[in-house]
């Protein structure tokens, strides 16, 4: 078994159903990434990570690998240049569970180029991420401006 | 998130070290720890508790071990709370001013 490059966990006040719906529908992820992720989120589909100002750029692209409403969703994560080079993508596993009254969501993030520019973009970014979604659930609003 | 938790487990210098070395090399097992941080197996399995307790340390499985992560959100959440976004490139460059003004001796506390 591989060893993950990054592991991030938030204790979120709120339902796995919520947080589930926070990481895949687009009007969701506009107000907390300031991007909207976009699929039918069915294993073997497509997912779109886009901007969400008026260009809608898409910014990553992957494949769905697993789906399991609301504890587990698994993702290919890569720059839409690298979409057909799939030694190239890197591997994202969502994990939600009840702890104690709360939902934990666990962010594993593998199969990362040693230095590559994914590597450092998401170094940065997942903990700004995760910090809004749970700005968002718990008290209605995200993070100013993450990017 | 409770804050006082992150704080408490900030407060030491050898929970600190732990978290510079889980941020040099992620995935590290308890027993890579002790010999990196030369300490017992009995101290750094206490100190990583509480880390995990504050939530500044993930783990997850692989097998039989147990491999440890830094996990920087309660750190960012704490960041968003007293610092605003456009005053990050100001104390980018503080830091850097600090970092060169004090040349060699500028380490870790």
């Amino acid at each position: 078994m591989e060893k993950p490059e990054f592991v991030y966990v938030t204790y979120i006040s709120s339902s796995p159903e919520k947080v589930w719906k926070a990481l895949i529908d687009a009007e969701m992820t506009t107000k907390y990434w300031q991007h909207l992720n976009v699929s039918d989120w069915k294993p073997g589909s497509r997912w779109e990570h886009r901007s969400a100002d008026k260009d809608a750029t898409l910014r990553l692209v992957g494949k769905i690998v697993e789906s399991s409403p609301p504890r587990r969703l698994v993702l290919t994560w890569a720059f839409p240049a690298d979409e057909k080079r799939e030694e190239k993508h890197s591997r994202v596993t969502f994990v939600i569970e009840e702890v104690s009254g709360v939902v934990r969501l666990t962010v594993t993030h593998d199969r990362l180029e040693p230095g590559s520019e994914m590597l450092r973009g998401i170094t940065d970014g997942w903990p700004k991420v995760l910090s809004s979604l749970k700005s968002l659930l718990e008290v209605g609003r995200p993070l100013p401006k993450l990017w | 998130m409770d804050v006082d938790k992150v704080f408490k487990a900030l407060a030491d210098s050898t929970r600190r070290r732990l978290l510079d070395s889980l941020r040099a090399q992620g995935g590290q097992t308890l027993g890579e720890l002790c010999a990196s941080l030369d300490m017992t197996r009995q101290a750094v399995s206490q100190h990583l508790g509480r880390l995990e307790d504050a939530n500044l340390v993930a783990t997850t499985r692989r097998g039989r071990e147990k491999l440890h992560y830094l996990n920087p959100v309660p750190i960012h959440e704490i960041h968003a709370r007293w610092i605003e976004k456009f005053e990050r490139q100001h104390l980018d460059a503080l830091r850097e001013l600090k970092r060169s003004a004090e040349g060699e001796r500028h380490g870790k506390a």
